[in-house]
This record gives C-alpha cells, sequence and structure tokens, in this order.
C-alpha cells in the first residue's frame, strides 16, 4: 500500500456535519484493511478533533497521512487558542456554551479522548492565533 | 440477539435501519463524547439524545443500535443521517432504566 493523503476542510457552527471528516476517514481505513482497534482509535480521536473545531474554531482543517505503518492525523483552526493546556486536558473541563451542551456535547471529554486514542499527541497553540494538533496512531506490524 | 429482535421483544417502535447487528452490551448515556469515550462497540445505546450527531457517534463507535428513551424527540435529520450511514435507531416511551434493566435480561 502506498502513501495516502486526505484533506478536509471542517466547517465551523454546522453540528450538523460534525463528524464527516472522521466518518470518511474510518471508511477509508476500514477499506485500506486495517485493523478494527486502529480504525476505531483514529475515528474516535478524529472526531473529537472536529468536534472542538466546530465548537470553539469556527471550523479548520484536518489532514490525513495513512501509510501501513503509521496514520497521522493533524488539525488546524484559527480560532482563540487555548490559553491553559493542562487544564484543558483535564477531564470534565469545559468551555463549550449551553447551546452546545444542550446538543450533548461539552462533557470535557475531548481533548482528554484525544490523549487516550492515539499514541502520540501534540498540542501547538498560541491565544488569538489558533491551534494545531498532532494526532500519531501506531500501526501493529501484524497488519 | 440481533438488534431487530431484542426491539421486538420489548415493544421498540423502529425509526430507522434494518437492526441486523448483534447485540452484545448496553450502554446508557447523553453526553456525546463520554459515550464515544466509554460505550463497547456492540452496544445497544439508550440516551434522550436524539439528534444527528448521536448518528455519528454511534456510527463511528459501531454501536449496535441506537434507542431514543423516555419518548424524548427525535430529530428528521438524524433520521436522514441514520439512513445514510446504516445505523438503526428505534424509540420508546419506556425510562432508560427500564430499557437498560430490560435489555440486562434478555441479553445475559
Amino acid at each position: 500500500m502506498s502513501c495516502v493523503n486526505l484533506h478536509y476542510d471542517v466547517p465551523g457552527d454546522d453540528f450538523t456535519r460534525a463528524g464527516e471528516a472522521s466518518g470518511k476517514v474510518k471508511n477509508t481505513l476500514k477499506e485500506l484493511g486495517f485493523h478494527a482497534d486502529v480504525v476505531r482509535n483514529v475515528a474516535i480521536a478524529m472526531y473529537e478533533g472536529e468536534i472542538n473545531m466546530v465548537i470553539h474554531a469556527g471550523g479548520g482543517e484536518a489532514d490525513v497521512v495513512i501509510d501501513p505503518q503509521h496514520v497521522e492525523v493533524t488539525l488546524t483552526d484559527h480560532g482563540p487558542g487555548i490559553p491553559d493546556v493542562s487544564l484543558a486536558m483535564k477531564e470534565g473541563y469545559s468551555t463549550a456554551p449551553d447551546n452546545v451542551r444542550n446538543l450533548g456535547f461539552g462533557a470535557g471529554m475531548g481533548l482528554p479522548n484525544m490523549k487516550k486514542y492515539a499514541d502520540e499527541m501534540q498540542i501547538e497553540t498560541q491565544v488569538d492565533v489558533g491551534t494545531t494538533i498532532r494526532l500519531g496512531f501506531d500501526v501493529p506490524a501484524a497488519q | 440477539m440481533k438488534a431487530s429482535e431484542l426491539a421486538q421483544k420489548l415493544g421498540w417502535k423502529p425509526a430507522c435501519g434494518d437492526g441486523e447487528n448483534e447485540v452484545t452490551g448496553c450502554y446508557c448515556g447523553d453526553l456525546l463524547s463520554w459515550v464515544m469515550a466509554k460505550a463497547p462497540a456492540g452496544s445497544v445505546w439508550l440516551t434522550v439524545m436524539g439528534n444527528v450527531n448521536c448518528v455519528a457517534v454511534a456510527s463511528l463507535r459501531d454501536l449496535a443500535c441506537v434507542v431514543i428513551t423516555e419518548g424524548a424527540p427525535l430529530d428528521e435529520a438524524a433520521l436522514v443521517r441514520a439512513a445514510q450511514q446504516g445505523v438503526t435507531i428505534y424509540t420508546t416511551d419506556r425510562s432508560t432504566y427500564d430499557c437498560a434493566v430490560a435489555v440486562s435480561g434478555m441479553i445475559e
């Protein structure tokens, strides 16, 4: 399998389309024959990233690089940035507004879920400039 | 047991999908990220959150089906998305607790 590059624009403030990109990546990974655990981990972590961009950043972009040994997801936005990353990483901490909570979001599990399901996670953020999150997923050799 | 068999036995009303998935567990919750993190694949998901985002979670998490409990509303947009993604949804007026107890008795 050669390297596969995917790019998605994630629209802001449109919760009806949130999850489209991660759904497409999930389907692509399944079609390529990746193990169900890898597919699940990528789908969950990327979905959380998509939702965060929709809720907090007015949308953004998702780039996915798939090769047989590794999957990398890069989520880039030009939103308000994260003032305190360590606080944002705590389960249950959320700055989501009430209208978003009414949709079932705002549990404060977005970043913790990304960290839990990715093998590597890097956050670059600057207040009033934006945030880039890189998620790396190892693919076991047997696959 | 297939989701459709379970639904028939428990009187859940079909809203979308064929119910062909095997049910291997049950999960109750309305916070989507929590469900995304915790619900085991193959679960019946009992929730009052009948919006389009619950369909995304059910699909991404490979849940057996969604049951909208307590007579909670199910959005038209959710039905459309569920049909597109092959997600089975049922509705019921019974409480989440009652449904969970009933499911437990059926799948154990």
